[in-house]
């Protein structure tokens, strides 16, 4: 069994342990080093001392069973798994980065740097839940930043994998999870929803925006339990600063019912990365919290809470796409736009928490300064802009779902590609140029997409019908 | 070692040939057989007379409830299985009776315990069917990591020390890692006759390396099986259930 106490100098399978970086309630983690690696490296041993919570071997056991499964730069590489029957540990590499205490100190932050980190983190969520991983224990303390930028999830100790056991469920009636940050469906017991984490994003960014918790740190059961009926101070009360947009985001994450909140951790990411394209709804300006009227019917006559079964959840990721419509406004026949309208609002029909960006690319040339107006003094940009809102006026999508933006590029073909990495794209939808010598020689940019693109392409092309020969000599009647 | 685990066969040729298959292709060094190799699909001999091989060249088979009826005839069976089970009992060689005849209940090795249907008396043919009764089992036996089939519906069961026992069904073949400070419980889905609503043969594949287990489906020529029930002569229902899984 395992050790009573380790030591410094102590050797476990190799590793050699250093001095404790960090004790934490359920774990202490030891800087070590192995013969084998020479990346910096952590050991993370769970304290199982007398008296302790039995939660905490449950949740080793997670971590255990779900980081190995898990890849990408937004959780921290496994190097060893130690086995609970001679010592239980997990080895993993050492985030060179910062964490996230040292913003901690100075709250209420400014907007942008409150925008940009909740953009960062949720970015590494995008990239959890498309693993089928719901953390359900976001808080600062849990994430850190590696030196490139990238946001890292740590601790997955209350964490749940759509497909494997949920031990922590099995075991314990009780909720677990972090009181200020925890989602109301999770104070519940539910716990495979990946919108329990945008809950818990919202009340991250709430605290750093405001300095203040949105429901407090609650120590018990019926305290936690406000939160499913009791609406939150809206943030620009505490801080005016604040802008509406960014209130109108960090509103919707906290919506009680999750239904409400954003269907995706990739459409938050995209809000937060421009705040300017975000549609406003009345919680963008609300400063009072709801009447107690309307809280009395929440907590009486509750609407139903969504509660989408675990084996439903990783669909739901593909009912709430990003889809990016690249529309080529002047090489494209008004057949081809047509046909691409009709795709485009297809897509939206079968999704309708789908989010469009409708692109357009104003090719600007490599060497000579271009002016932004034509020859008739309009501004380009402007004329583009409003074309492509005339292109998708047919589209019938639902309130802020629909955005447009003009990218000036050198190369179509890799600014529509930029723009679908950076934006979360699942899905870009693009007409293909037809068949003439300027393809021939400049080859295609739909081509160009479908081959690098990193998710989904449609390229939408007019019916090309076999050509008819005409037979010579007249017609031959019969 | 890559261990595949294949658990109520009853008769279904084309299902137990995809499997056998399938596991091979996997890397499977060994093959473990949870019995019920005869019993409601229209190839009995055919079945047992792979069988025999696979275990002439080292395979482990357990009994079954209906490899057991099969040599002394039904008892406390539904209407259709017992028809299933008569017809079955005059399609097989007498080597493919002393065959089924000699199988074993139980068979431990290393950490590890197969039985058909549970280890608290395996000849009573006890159905796993949730957490209540994988305790039962896991009283029982000692082992560390147990498989059993019976139910034709997959399920993985655990218990750390004498605490909870915990439930799953499994819903993906990604790799479940056998945690070694716990007890673990499979119960395999079937092979040739499934009934989680998804018509796929089922199979498991372990590794006692990683101990990793998971639980994998293959999908087979299911009209042909099923033909062949009808042209038997066996109750159609046994037919369509192979269509729709259930």
């Amino acid at each position: 069994m395992a050790k009573a106490k380790l030591r410094t100098g102590d050797v476990i399978d190799g590793f050699t342990l250093g001095e404790v970086a960090h004790k934490g309630g359920m774990a202490r983690l030891w800087h070590v080093t192995h013969p084998d690696h020479t990346e910096p490296m952590l050991m993370k041993v769970p304290d199982l001392g007398e008296g302790g919570d039995p939660a905490t071997i449950v949740g080793f056991e997670m971590e255990q069973m779900i980081l190995p499964r898990l890849s990408g730069p937004h959780v921290p590489h496994v190097i060893a798994i130690g086995d609970f029957s001679v010592q239980p540990y997990v080895v993993v590499e050492q985030i060179s980065g910062t964490s996230l205490y040292p913003w901690l100190e100075r709250l209420p932050l400014a907007p942008e740097e409150v925008a940009d980190l909740g953009a960062k983190i949720a970015t590494a969520l995008v990239s959890l839940h498309h693993q089928k991983v719901v953390h359900l224990d976001i808080k600062p303390s849990n994430i850190m930043f590696r030196e490139t930028g990238e946001a890292v999830l740590v601790d997955f100790g209350l964490a749940r994998h759509l497909e494997l056991p949920d031990l922590m469920d099995e075991e314990f009636r009780l909720p677990y999870g972090t009181a200020p940050y925890m989602a109301p469906e999770q104070v519940l017991g539910h716990r495979s929803d990946f919108r329990s984490d945008i809950f818990a994003l919202g009340a991250l960014l709430y605290f750093f925006a405001t300095g203040k918790r949105p429901h407090g740190d609650p120590q018990r059961l019926k305290g936690l339990k406000r939160r499913l009926w009791r609406d939150a101070v809206p943030p620009r009360a505490l801080n005016p600063a604040i802008p509406l947009a960014l209130q109108e985001v960090i509103l919707r994450c906290l919506e009680i019912n999750p239904a409400r909140r954003y269907p995706t951790a990739a459409q938050l990411a995209v809000d937060l990365q421009d705040l300017e394209h975000v549609a406003l709804t009345p919680r963008a300006a609300k400063m009072k919290r709801d009447s107690w009227s309307v809280v009395i019917k929440r907590r009486f006559n509750p609407d139903p809470m969504d509660m989408v079964k675990p084996e439903k959840m990783t669909g739901q990721l593909y009912d709430a796409p990003i889809i990016a419509a690249a529309v080529d406004l002047s090489g494209s026949s008004p057949e081809l736009l047509e046909s691409l309208r009709i795709m485009v609002s297809r897509a939206v029909e079968q999704t309708p928490n789908a989010r469009i960006a409708c692109l357009n690319v104003l090719k600007v040339n490599r060497i000579t300064l271009d002016s932004t107006l034509d020859s008739t003094g309009n501004n380009k940009h402007v004329k583009r802009l409003v074309d492509l809102k005339s292109w998708a006026s047919g589209l019938k999508a639902p309130d802020g779902g629909i955005t447009f933006h003009v990218l000036e590029a050198v190369s179509p073909a890799t600014a529509i590609l930029e723009f679908s990495r950076e934006n979360h794209v699942d899905h870009i939808v693009m007409g293909a140029r037809a068949e003439t010598a300027m393809r021939n020689l400049l080859g295609s940019v739909s081509g160009e997409v479908a081959a690098h693109a990193p998710c989904t392409v449609t390229v939408v092309r007019n019916r090309v019908w076999p050509e008819v020969e005409e037979p010579k000599g007249g017609w031959v009647g019969p | 070692m890559l261990i595949a685990i294949l658990s109520d066969i009853h008769a279904n040729r084309e299902a137990y040939e995809t499997c056998l298959e399938a596991a091979a292709a996997a890397g499977a060094e060994r093959i473990v057989l949870l019995g019920d190799i005869v019993g409601y699909g229209a190839d009995p001999q055919w079945c047992v007379d792979k069988t025999r091989e696979l275990v002439a060249a080292g395979a482990i088979c357990l009994r079954g409830n209906h490899d057991e009826a099969a040599v002394i005839g039904p008892t406390s069976m539904n209407e259709t299985a017992t028809t299933a089970i008569e017809w079955t009992r005059t399609q097989l060689s007498p080597e493919a009776l002393a065959f089924l005849a000699d199988l074993p209940m139980t068979v431990e090795e290393d950490d590890r315990l197969y039985v058909h249907a549970d280890a608290s008396s395996p000849a009573r043919w006890h159905y796993v069917t949730d957490a209540e009764s994988a305790g039962i089992h896991f009283d029982a036996t000692p082992k560390r990591v147990s498989f059993c089939g019976h139910l034709h519906q997959p399920g993985l069961y655990s218990r750390l020390g004498q605490g909870t026992v915990t439930a799953f069904t499994p819903n993906s073949a990604g790799p479940l890692p056998l945690l070694t400070q716990r007890r673990w419980l499979a119960v395999m889905g079937a092979v040739g006759q499934p009934r989680d609503r998804n018509p796929a043969a089922a199979y498991g594949l372990y590794d006692d390396r990683t101990r990793d287990l998971r639980f994998m489906r293959a999908a087979y020529d299911v009209d042909t099986a099923a033909n062949k029930i009808r042209a038997a002569g066996l109750p159609d229902s046994l037919a369509t259930r192979l269509l729709s899984g259930r």
